[in-house]
């Protein structure tokens, strides 16, 4: 007997609507946190690689943004993850990625690249804050009361420095040396970690959208355009909060002297800007002629799939694809960075569209790729979840990718408290 | 090594040694490659067994051996179908799955709605298919109210006999 | 490994000596083939056959705990209805786990297509389920190992390792896969493994009346079904993905995807 129950809802059935003819099977199983991933990592990547402009080749002039950016990378590096994990429907076995991993998977490879690259952002940061770990840790040692929380930060301090306390010059010499050593390691693996996450996707030869070589590529030079969007988007405003604070003299501006003046903050500010956003242009130029490669060279070739492919990325995406991510994503920042007269508020209005731009691309990439049936014969249409109703529509909805978009600047928070990002180390060689 | 700058590595040593460690605890001994390879066949092996201890449901010998489960107890009826037109259907269509019938459960629940015939007896305009061969009614117009076993013997379906 | 060979050939030997010397009750045959490695199972569905009752469906979904109500399944039927004046359409109201039992054609959204009986051309029902493909593009890219082929050639799911990243889901060419409405872990045809490693066919070729499923093994030249893929034109699905599927189907047309 067939029992007509309340119907079960299946995983990803919440925000699929289907139309004409799609397999019984198929939903939108990827959804807005598969979107967010490639679009976190990317700005993880592209952030490690505008600091190591600076301690590779090094361009003086990125001298503080790559500090910045490299311990911003760091408090992006856990939300590269996060997405992931809210995603699987078994989260709590996330771990076996790293105990089995099955490396004929583009994805196995996340476990191990990721803390490998982990590890190496990590390092790079202990040689850039080593001195400054062990200034702390000798300042608090002078003080003569010392509260709770002084004997925790020492404590923390303490084993920060890893027991290295020479700060001799020679000794700082070598951190820096060492320091350029990584970053240069570092650029292949963050270009790796994100030329992979695009592997995931072009490498799935049953998605007809998705399969394409040149997809890491894309990926990772998307990647880099995003994260040095998002570095010089909040460069500024933190140099413009440092502004702030130091007209009204707050916090270290009331009793430090040394501090930097209003007029200091906004030099820095423009220069680094307009030296980042060339690097910006240079590699939007690049992924825009990428991408508009391969869509070319499946309509020249018009393979079995291009009908449905047409029908999506013409017809049915249009305005997602050639509005909002080609023409607000990337004509019109483009114009605006080209066009005589290029200022910092013009350049960071830029910056937030290229960055609205690349989440768009990563949106009509994942979902744009199931869009259509295997069957060629039909389309869903997804319907991102807004109010949850359900841990699921919570965690594949708007508040989840909510809570992975607020999580980097909550932990850049705490970690500007250990290694202050704009602290000018005076005594360091450099 | 008296030199601070390889202090990072012996961290991520003891790190990647930590990991290793929990390895070995957390993965089943089984873990390990079939016939087939690393790339299709990287598996915990036990895991087979546990799909081949899924219980059965259906008990029938199948299609080469029809009805002989249910012949056994319930020859009579049986006799009558597969010497019919029915005598291609399996029992359990329309009986239900037999589990350990006689034992457990006692007595099977029969499917007897319209739903069961109408899968093969609605009308449907196709003269290419197989399934204009069988005879078909049109449910909206059929005797709406009544069972289709009221009239029609399901173990013997030929008109004539009704 | 020889010696392993050894005792495994005089089992086999044993075991199939002591067939016609026992009374069948001991050891049956199709026992001995099951535990014989050298069995590699496929499967042959026959187009020209299939009426569309969907039994299949429902066995296989009681058979293997699959919610009827859940709008996933492991098998399905899919109907093509082709008119005179050339327009193709295709439906498969919940994978046909009620059958046909309408013939106006599912669109999707609530709407539906009435078409004219005397406009219709050709039309078929085409049943579906997992390839069991030789070189699977599912247990490929399984990032942990919780999917892979046995050694007779069925592809399974790991339902304690899995992660359920959807991956594999991804992965099938054929939509073969969804994730398990209670489980929450990938799910998939096991081919009944659990039956016909028993000497049982799968749930689904019991229920159908008309033989339009049919299980085999494809390295028995001597089983009826494998000499109809031998004799016979049969084709699979999708071939240009390289999978190489291990269901093979008589009479398919070219929107058969």
């Amino acid at each position: 007997m067939i029992e007509h129950a309340a119907d079960m809802i299946v995983h990803g059935e919440a925000w699929t609507i289907k139309e004409l003819f799609v397999l019984p099977n198929e939903y939108i199983y990827w959804s807005i946190q598969i979107v967010m991933y490639p679009f976190m990592t990317g700005l993880v990547a592209g952030a490690f690689v505008l600091s190591s402009l600076y301690h590779v080749f090094h361009v003086e002039k990125l001298k503080e943004i790559a500090k910045f950016s490299l311990v911003f990378s760091f408090a992006l590096l856990p939300v590269a993850m996060m997405p992931l994990l809210l995603h699987l429907q078994q989260p709590f076995r996330g771990i076996n990625v790293m105990m089995t991993p099955h490396f004929t998977s583009a994805i196995a490879a996340f476990g191990i690249v990721f803390t490998t690259y982990a590890c190496i952002v990590a390092t790079e940061l202990w040689f850039v804050y080593r001195v400054y770990f062990v200034r702390q840790v000798e300042k608090i040692r002078s003080q003569e009361l010392k509260s709770v929380f002084d004997i925790g930060r020492l404590a923390l301090f303490t084993a920060l420095t890893l027991g290295a306390m020479d700060t001799s010059k020679e000794a700082q010499v070598k951190d820096h040396k060492a320091c350029s050593t990584m970053a240069a390691i570092g650029i292949p693996v963050a270009c790796f970690l994100h030329g992979y996450a695009g592997f995931i996707f072009g490498s799935v030869k049953a998605n007809a959208l998705w399969m394409t070589p040149l997809m890491p590529v894309i990926f990772i030079c998307s990647a880099v355009v995003s994260g040095i969007a998002l570095c010089i988007l909040c460069y500024v405003i933190t140099q413009e909060i440092r502004k702030f604070m130091a007209k009204r003299k707050m916090a270290r501006w009331a009793d430090d002297p040394g501090a930097p003046t209003v007029e200091q903050l906004e030099g820095a500010k423009q220069e680094e800007v307009s030296m980042v956003s060339n690097y910006l242009l240079y590699f939007m130029i690049a992924a825009v002629t990428l991408e508009i490669l391969d869509m070319i060279f499946r309509g020249y070739t018009q393979v079995k799939s291009w009908d449905i492919l047409r029908e999506v990325l013409l017809d049915r995406d249009f305005t997602k694809i050639f509005i909002l991510q080609y023409g607000l994503g990337n004509v019109v920042p483009f114009l605006m960075m080209i066009l005589p007269g290029r200022n910092v508020r013009r350049t960071t209005i830029a910056c937030a569209l290229v960055l609205f731009g690349v989440f768009m691309m990563r949106w009509n990439v994942v979902i744009g790729g199931q869009a259509f049936s295997l069957s060629f014969a039909g389309f869903m249409h997804y319907h991102l979840p807004i109010i949850p109703h359900d841990a699921e529509t919570f965690k594949e909805g708007f508040f989840g990718a909510l809570t992975v978009m607020v999580t980097p600047f909550v932990l850049f928070y705490f970690i500007n408290k250990i290694m202050p990002a704009f602290h000018k180390d005076e005594d360091v060689v450099h | 090594m008296k030199n601070h700058v390889w202090r990072p590595l012996f961290a991520v040593l003891a790190l990647v040694v930590g990991i290793l460690v929990f390895r070995l605890f957390y993965v089943p001994s089984d873990f390990g490659s079939g016939e087939r390879g690393f790339m299709y066949s990287y598996h915990r092996l036990s895991n087979e067994e546990e799909w081949k201890a899924q219980p059965v449901k259906y008990s029938d010998t199948g299609k080469t051996n029809m009805h002989e489960f249910c012949g056994e107890c319930h020859s009579d009826v049986v006799e009558i179908r597969t010497e019919d037109l029915h005598g291609t259907i399996a029992c359990e269509n329309c009986h239900g799955p037999a589990f350990d019938h006689p034992e457990d459960p006692e007595t099977l629940v029969i499917d007897r709605g319209r739903d069961v015939c109408l899968r093969c007896h609605t009308d449907l305009p196709y003269t290419t298919s197989e399934r204009k061969r069988i005879p078909g009614i049109d449910p909206k117009e059929h005797n709406v109210d009544d069972m289709c076993v009221d009239c029609h013997d399901p173990h013997n379906p030929r008109l004539e006999e009704m | 490994m020889e010696r392993r060979d050894f005792l495994k050939n005089s089992i086999m030997i044993v075991a199939g000596a002591s067939v016609p010397l026992s009374a069948l009750e001991f050891v049956d045959p199709k026992e001995v083939l099951a535990a014989n490695l050298d069995i590699h199972w496929a499967f042959l569905l026959n187009t020209h056959k299939c009426v569309g009752c969907g039994f299949c469906v429902k066995a296989c979904k009681t058979e293997n705990d699959i919610p009827f109500n859940a709008k996933v399944t492991r098998t399905w039927v899919e109907r093509y209805v082709y008119t005179k004046d050339d327009r193709r359409y295709i439906d498969s109201p919940d994978g046909a786990l009620n059958g046909y039992t309408e013939s106006r054609i599912d669109l999707g959204q609530g709407n539906f297509q009435e078409i004219d009986p005397n406009n219709v051309g050709k039309a078929f029902f085409v049943p579906k389920l997992c390839n069991h493909c030789e070189t699977p593009p599912c247990t490929q890219v399984c990032p942990v190992g919780a999917t892979y082929k046995t050694d007779d050639g069925v592809v399974l799911v790991d339902k304690e390792w899995c992660i359920g990243c959807g991956y594999c889901i991804m992965a099938c060419p054929y939509g073969a896969r969804f994730f398990h409405p209670t489980d929450h872990v990938a799910d998939k045809c096991t081919f009944c493994y659990h039956r016909i490693t028993k000497g049982l066919e799968t749930a689904c070729v019991n229920a159908c009346p008309f033989g339009a499923r049919k299980m085999l093994n494809i390295k028995d030249i001597n089983d009826p079904n494998t000499q109809i893929i031998l004799n016979e034109r049969v084709g699979v699905l999708k071939d240009e993905f390289g999978t190489r599927p291990q269901a093979f189907y008589i009479g398919l047309a070219q929107e058969v995807r």
